[in-house]
C-alpha cells in the first residue's frame, strides 16, 4: 500500500466511523443540557425554580393523573399525566416527598391534547404533582395522595 | 438496539410505548454487605426522531422504576412512518429502538 492508497483508505473510514456514531447516538448539542439542579432540588419549589424559572403557577383542571389509590411497591408506580391545553412545550412530574422531588421532565410538541405515561418509584405515601407549561404559561395540578406500603428508594 | 418499542396510529396522533433495560440505580442504596454507597446509574435522556428531527424528549431522574417504561403521544408522524429512539445514561452507555408506526 502506497502513501496516497492508505489516506484514502483513511478518508473512507474515518467516514464510516462519523456516520455509524451520529446514526447511533442522534443527540444533538442540547442533550448536554440535562438540568442537574433541577433533579438534585429536595425541595418543589427549588425544583422548579430550577426548570422554568419560576414558582408561580396556575392550577388547572384540564390536567388529569392516572395513578393508583394505594401503591403496594413503591418501586414501581405507574403514573400517566393527561393535559388538554392547548401548545403544550414541556411537562414535569414531582413527588414531593422523593429525596430528590423531580422525578421526569417531558419536552414535547403537541398541538392540543398531551398525554405521557411512565413508571415512578416513590419513597414513601405522597401527592403527584404535574407541571405543564403551554404558550409560556405554567400550569400546576396535584393528585390525590397515593399511598406507598412498601417505599422504592432503598435505603 | 435493545429499546423495545412499538407505535399506532389513535386518534389521529401516534402513541409510542417504548420499554428498556435498566437498573436505574439511584444511588440511595447501600451494599448490604459491604455497607458502600451504589453509586447511581440511571437513564437520564431519551429522544425519539422521525425523519432525523426530534420529536420527543425525555429527561430522567433516578426517580424512574427500574427497566423504565414510557409511553407518549405525539402527532405528525404518519402510520408506515418510522421512528428512532435513542437512549443515554449519566455514565455514558447509549441504546436505541427502531419501530414503524401501525
Amino acid at each position: 500500500m502506497n502513501r496516497r492508497e492508505f489516506n484514502t483508505r483513511l478518508a473512507v473510514f474515518s467516514g464510516l466511523g462519523l456516520g455509524f456514531a451520529s446514526g447511533l447516538v442522534p443527540f444533538s448539542a442540547s442533550a448536554a443540557a440535562w438540568p442537574t439542579t433541577a433533579f438534585d432540588a429536595e425541595n418543589v419549589e427549588d425544583a422548579m425554580n430550577a426548570l422554568y424559572g419560576t414558582t408561580s403557577t396556575e392550577m388547572s383542571d384540564a390536567i388529569s393523573f392516572k395513578a393508583p389509590d394505594i401503591a403496594e411497591n413503591g418501586a414501581v408506580v405507574p403514573v400517566s399525566i393527561i393535559a388538554d391545553i392547548d401548545n403544550v412545550d414541556s411537562v414535569a412530574l414531582l413527588v414531593p416527598e422523593n429525596p430528590s422531588p423531580l422525578a421526569v421532565t417531558f419536552e414535547v410538541a403537541n398541538p392540543s391534547r398531551t398525554t405521557v405515561g411512565t413508571r415512578i418509584k416513590m419513597g414513601k405515601t405522597s401527592p403527584l404533582i404535574a407541571l405543564v407549561r403551554a404558550d409560556g404559561k405554567l400550569y400546576r395540578a396535584d393528585s390525590k395522595e397515593v399511598k406507598v406500603t412498601i417505599g422504592g428508594c432503598g435505603g | 438496539m435493545t429499546i423495545k418499542c412499538k407505535a399506532k396510529m389513535k386518534d389521529g396522533a401516534v402513541e409510542v410505548k417504548a420499554l428498556m433495560k435498566h437498573a436505574m440505580e439511584t444511588g440511595l442504596r447501600k451494599d448490604k454487605k459491604t455497607g458502600e454507597p451504589i453509586p447511581a446509574h440511571f437513564i437520564s435522556e431519551i429522544v425519539c426522531n422521525h425523519n432525523g428531527s426530534e420529536i420527543f424528549r425525555c429527561n430522567m431522574g433516578p426517580a424512574i422504576s427500574k427497566n423504565p417504561y414510557l409511553a407518549f403521544m405525539v402527532s405528525g408522524p404518519q402510520a408506515g412512518d418510522s421512528l428512532q429512539i435513542a437512549s443515554v445514561d449519566n455514565m455514558g452507555e447509549t441504546d436505541s429502538g427502531e419501530t414503524v408506526v401501525k
